[in-house]
């Protein structure tokens, strides 16, 4: 295949990348004067990219997946219903972030173009079909995540989540790296393609390792436990627009990178890797859960309650079926949703002179200042605990029912009992908002761009989305069927 | 489509909802008569299903279906036990509504909207015909009622609700685990079909624990019956109403819709676990109810005694016993609302729930008196009320089961007499000596409005009850034909005695 038609393949990266680097020469000369230009043309950058990419998905040409640049990358439906959600998530990340800088001071326009470049690298990350291309993509955004945790620099705690972030990232990615280091001695390659076909039968132990340490980078990165330590404090650090940014677009990169590392190069190796993916799905629902319960401050909490939804949507990948993935990218686009709300609704939470405020007992009694915030928080609660009839229900039902599907009972019966101790503390905000007496604190009116994002995104985690499942269902289908 | 020739289920479930959504943005006066309004309607649709019902016809009626969910269909359409239920359910909402018009002042919309959301979600359970469905339709109604007893109920309603919320959710969970193996051991999610699908007998042993953990807890069974004295004592008198009225069905209904039809091995296999959990509750409940001091406490103990018999009577694999446990379920959800309506009302005066604080109503409240002792007789099961009709037959169905067992259940009945009696006489009888219950006024036309039509169907489902039973009849013969194959084997083997032989002599003798 020739460079010509690999670059055309890999469109939506070429358009981005090009678009963020004149984006950083208007931030270069323009200063802060063109913030709020910058952010427009990256959200219009993003759209493009979206665009493009649903374009290629739908040549018929291109139905199967194509692979470009000699098998580094490749051009199929589950990289390119990931890379839609991480665009997404993105745009909304870019359109909540200046009018909250702007309340704590100034707002720059590095935002945006870091935004950007982090979608690049999760872009390549999702369709990274090669070991190579797949480490680029991951420190391509690694390393705009870094800057954005810490993007207030005055702040002290925004400092500390990105040097945080900054010290173990870079322990995550030693890790991986030598993991993909010691699969690429026993391989002999770092194409997944090939990596699947010379590590098939019993795995000796060096390839092991290598699976267990990349997996272990993995795990980072997605903040599954034991790999979570730094999820809460990072985002609670981090301002909140880059908190709803990690939470929501890296989230769904990292995942599908998992999902994709694991199927296409370790697919026959599913006694290896399925014991660490069970155990680390169900750590991470418990400890998502229990941990969660004694917080304050509600970053913290979303953040354990991230942990926690990273755990079921484990339970789909392993159960190793098309079933699994398929249930697995719903679970994420539903996942997108309910967290982008959730993180728009704390982004409300502001006192009179416009300070954010985190703390739990700030939102009592929220339901009576703001009966049309509270209803959303609260639906958002209830989906996330996944309590029927919000849609958060369906993507919980539809990983355990690849599990059962793929015979694992034990698995899905702890898996959904120990989702329970999760829904105690989703009812405890619950009752904050709509049982205790007003604080006050909230200042009653909101923001016309957040109101609206809030609505959007609780309608269709209300049961109105049920009716998005016959659009949606053949778009994961046909995604976890390009990996098989 | 069905015999009316358009979606009346579908609309059964609409109405509330569009209802409900106006509600939140309405003012409380408003919201009130809109609630009102609407669930007066459905009890009017509720009626036209009834009327059109066809006794004998084909089991399952006014069906409908639609492929909306890729995974899953809005199938609805009832027989004649869903149909009685559902009736129940429309006949006392209105009257929530009512008992709630002027003891809830605050956030009246959102109440009325949680209410009417309530009623949408128990229509939906009743009539599901996709066992997804079903599910989503059995658990959202967690959201509603969580909300009313943690908003409206009383001083401890944090932990009630709480304990509500988690523990009907863990009950139900693993449920789910169950329903989509089954799903994808039968290839279809559609009830009436799994009814008649015959599972492995070893795979049946866990699915019907799994069913067990769920409905134990809605039902509820002793032990796990402790969330529901705290969220009875909690929740505002309607709440209550709609807990012990049609809530606490589902658990029955359950039973009767999923576990015995479709696990009718297992369910066989595990008779001595609901036949030893119930007879406890019997007898243990009813002992509990004897000392209570709170009049709400009292009646929600007696609920979990009576919810016993329905147990009773549905594993007894036979038709007195089954129709015998619909029976009592039906009456069951007129009588303890009733109950919890009248305390409602002294409750409003008063505000307490303290039996020690009232006694003597009978002097200054004639009419509540009156209303007070005819559903205390139809707690207990006098005959000429409801309570006797389900009681009896479901006692006659377990009889011819276990004797034993009878025996112990029996007792109920008795200590049921027992603590209700207690309690009336310890409110409406004996001197008035508090001051401030002399000065309650009688029922208010409002009060009477409410109890009447309770007071009526309660007698006319104990004096005529073929109008209830006659729906049922065909579905529960449905029913008992299924699980007959698994029917346990009644320990009173009765013989018809010989004739003792009768000898030469003694005919010889006679002669003479």
């Amino acid at each position: 295949m020739d460079i010509g038609n690999s670059l055309y393949l890999v469109a939506p990266e070429v358009f981005l990348t090009v678009s963020s680097l004149i984006l950083l020469l208007i931030a270069a000369w323009g200063g802060e004067k063109s913030a709020r230009l910058v952010t427009i043309l990256s959200a219009a950058a993003l759209f493009g990219a979206s665009i493009l990419l649903m374009v290629l998905a739908h040549m018929p040409e291109f139905k199967g997946g194509v692979y470009a640049f000699d098998c580094q990358y490749s051009m199929d439906a589950f990289g390119s219903s990931a890379k839609f959600l991480i665009y997404i998530a993105a745009i909304v990340s870019l359109m909540i972030a200046p009018r909250f800088f702007q309340a704590g001071g100034k707002y720059r326009p590095e935002y945006p173009v870091l935004i950007l470049f982090a979608c690049v690298g999760m872009g390549m990350m999702v369709s990274a079909t090669d070991m190579m291309t797949l480490y680029i993509g991951l420190e391509l955004n690694s390393l705009s995540a870094y800057v954005l945790a810490s993007f207030i620099r005055t702040d002290v705690r925004s400092s500390e989540a990105g040097l945080k972030y900054f010290v173990l990232g870079a322990l995550a990615s030693g890790m991986l790296l030598f993991g993909i280091s010691l699969v690429y001695g026993f391989a002999g390659s770092t194409s997944f393609a090939v990596i699947g076909e010379t590590l098939s039968g019993d795995l000796s132990t060096g390839p092991l390792i290598g699976l267990v340490l990349v997996l272990s980078g993995l795990a980072f990165k997605i903040s599954a436990v034991p790999f979570h330590m730094w999820t809460p404090d990072v985002y609670e650090g981090a301002p909140t627009p880059v908190s709803t940014f990690f939470a929501s677009a890296p989230k769904v990169a990292a995942v599908a990178l998992t999902a994709r590392v694991i199927i296409e190069a370790f697919g026959g190796q599913t006694s290896a890797w399925q014991q660490i993916i069970i155990f680390v799905a169900l750590a991470s629902i418990i400890l998502g859960a229990v941990a969660a319960i004694g917080q304050q401050n509600i970053k913290r909490l979303l953040a354990y309650s991230s942990i926690n939804n990273v755990g079921f949507l484990l339970i789909g990948l392993a159960a190793g079926t098309p079933e699994g993935i398929s249930a697995m990218m719903f679970y994420l686009a539903i996942y997108v949703a309910m967290t982008l709300g959730s993180f728009i609704c704390v982004l409300e939470m502001r006192d009179k002179d416009g300070r954010p405020l985190e703390s739990l007992s700030s939102l009592a009694g929220l339901s009576q200042t703001r009966p049309g915030l509270a209803a959303a928080f609260a639906v958002f609660m209830f989906s996330l605990a996944g309590i029927p009839p919000l849609f958060g229900f369906w993507g919980k039902f539809l990983v355990f029912d690849a599990a059962v599907a793929a015979g694992m009972l034990p698995l899905a019966v702890i898996g959904i009992a120990a989702s329970v101790i999760g829904a105690f503390y989703y009812i405890k905000v619950v009752k904050i908002i709509y049982f205790d007496d007003p604080s006050g604190e909230i200042v009653a009116t909101g923001h016309k761009t957040e109101n609206g994002l809030i609505a959007l995104m609780a309608l269709f985690v209300s049961p109105l989305g049920y009716l998005a499942i016959p659009f949606m269902a053949p778009i994961t289908n046909a995604a976890a069927a390009s990996l098989f | 489509m069905n015999q009316l020739d358009f979606p009346i289920l579908s609309l059964m479930m609409g109405l509330p909802m569009l209802a409900a959504i106006i509600c939140l943005f309405l003012n409380a006066q408003a919201a009130r008569w809109l609630a009102l309004v609407t669930t007066l309607v459905l009890f009017g649709l509720g009626v036209v299903l009834w009327a059109n019902y066809d006794i004998g016809g084909p089991q399952w009626q006014y069906v409908e279906r639609s492929d909306l969910f890729g995974n899953f269909a809005w199938a609805l359409g009832i027989d004649g036990i869903s149909m009685m239920l559902i009736m129940l359910t429309v006949f006392l909402m209105p009257i929530c509504i009512g008992a709630s018009w002027e003891s809830i002042q605050t956030r009246v919309g959102e109440y009325m909207a949680a209410f009417l959301f309530m009623e949408v979600l128990m229509i939906g359970v009743f009539a599901a015909q996709d066992i997804f469905l079903f599910y989503i339709l059995f658990e959202a109604g967690l959201i509603p009622m969580y909300l009313i007893i943690g908003i409206w109920g009383g001083a401890n309603r944090i932990y009630a609700s709480y304990k509500f919320f988690l523990y009907t959710l863990l009950g139900s969970v693993v449920m789910l685990i169950a329903m989509l193996w089954m799903v994808q051991d039968a290839g279809t999610s559609d009830i009436p079909t799994l009814l008649n699908y015959d599972f492995a007998p070893e795979a049946q042993t866990w699915l019907w624990l799994a069913f067990f953990a769920s409905f134990a807890v809605k039902m509820p069974m002793w032990p796990v019956h402790t969330w529901l004295p705290d969220a009875h004592v909690q929740a505002p008198t309607a709440g209550s109403v709609i807990l012990a009225g049609v809530l606490l069905k589902m658990g029955g209904y359950g039973f009767l819709r999923f576990s015995l039809p479709m696990f009718p091995e297992a369910s066989e296999q595990f008779i001595w676990l609901v036949f030893g959990l119930s007879m406890v509750a019997v007898v243990y409940t009813s002992l509990v109810a004897l000392v209570q001091q709170d009049m709400k406490k009292l009646i929600a103990y007696s609920s979990v005694a009576h919810m016993a018999i329905v147990t009773l009577g549905l594993f007894a694999f036979n038709r007195q016993g089954i129709e015998g446990a619909v029976v009592v379920m039906l009456s069951h959800g007129l009588v303890s609302g009733a109950l919890f309506l009248c305390v409602g009302v002294i409750y409003d005066r008063l505000h307490t729930r303290e039996i020690d604080r009232y006694g003597g109503l009978a002097i200054n409240m004639p009419k509540y008196a009156i209303l007070f002792m005819l559903f205390t007789m139809a707690s207990i099961g006098l005959p000429g009320t409801s309570g006797f009709v389900g009681e009896f037959l479901s006692l006659v169905g377990l009889y011819k089961v276990n004797s034993w067992v009878t025996l112990v259940a029996t007792t109920g009945i008795i200590l049921g007499a027992g603590y209700m009696l207690y309690l009336y006489r310890r409110v409406a009888f004996g001197e008035l000596v508090h001051e401030d219950v002399k000065a309650m006024p009688d029922l208010s036309a409002r009060e009477m409005a409410l109890l009447a039509p309770i007071a009526a169907a309660v007698m006319w489902m104990g004096v005529y009850p073929e109008s209830f039973m006659a729906p049922i009849r065909g579905d529960v013969g449905a029913l008992v034909a299924r699980i007959d194959r698994a029917a346990p084997e009644g320990d009173a083997h009765l013989k018809m005695g010989e004739a003792k032989a009768v000898t030469q002599d003694e005919v010889h003798g006679e002669a003479h």
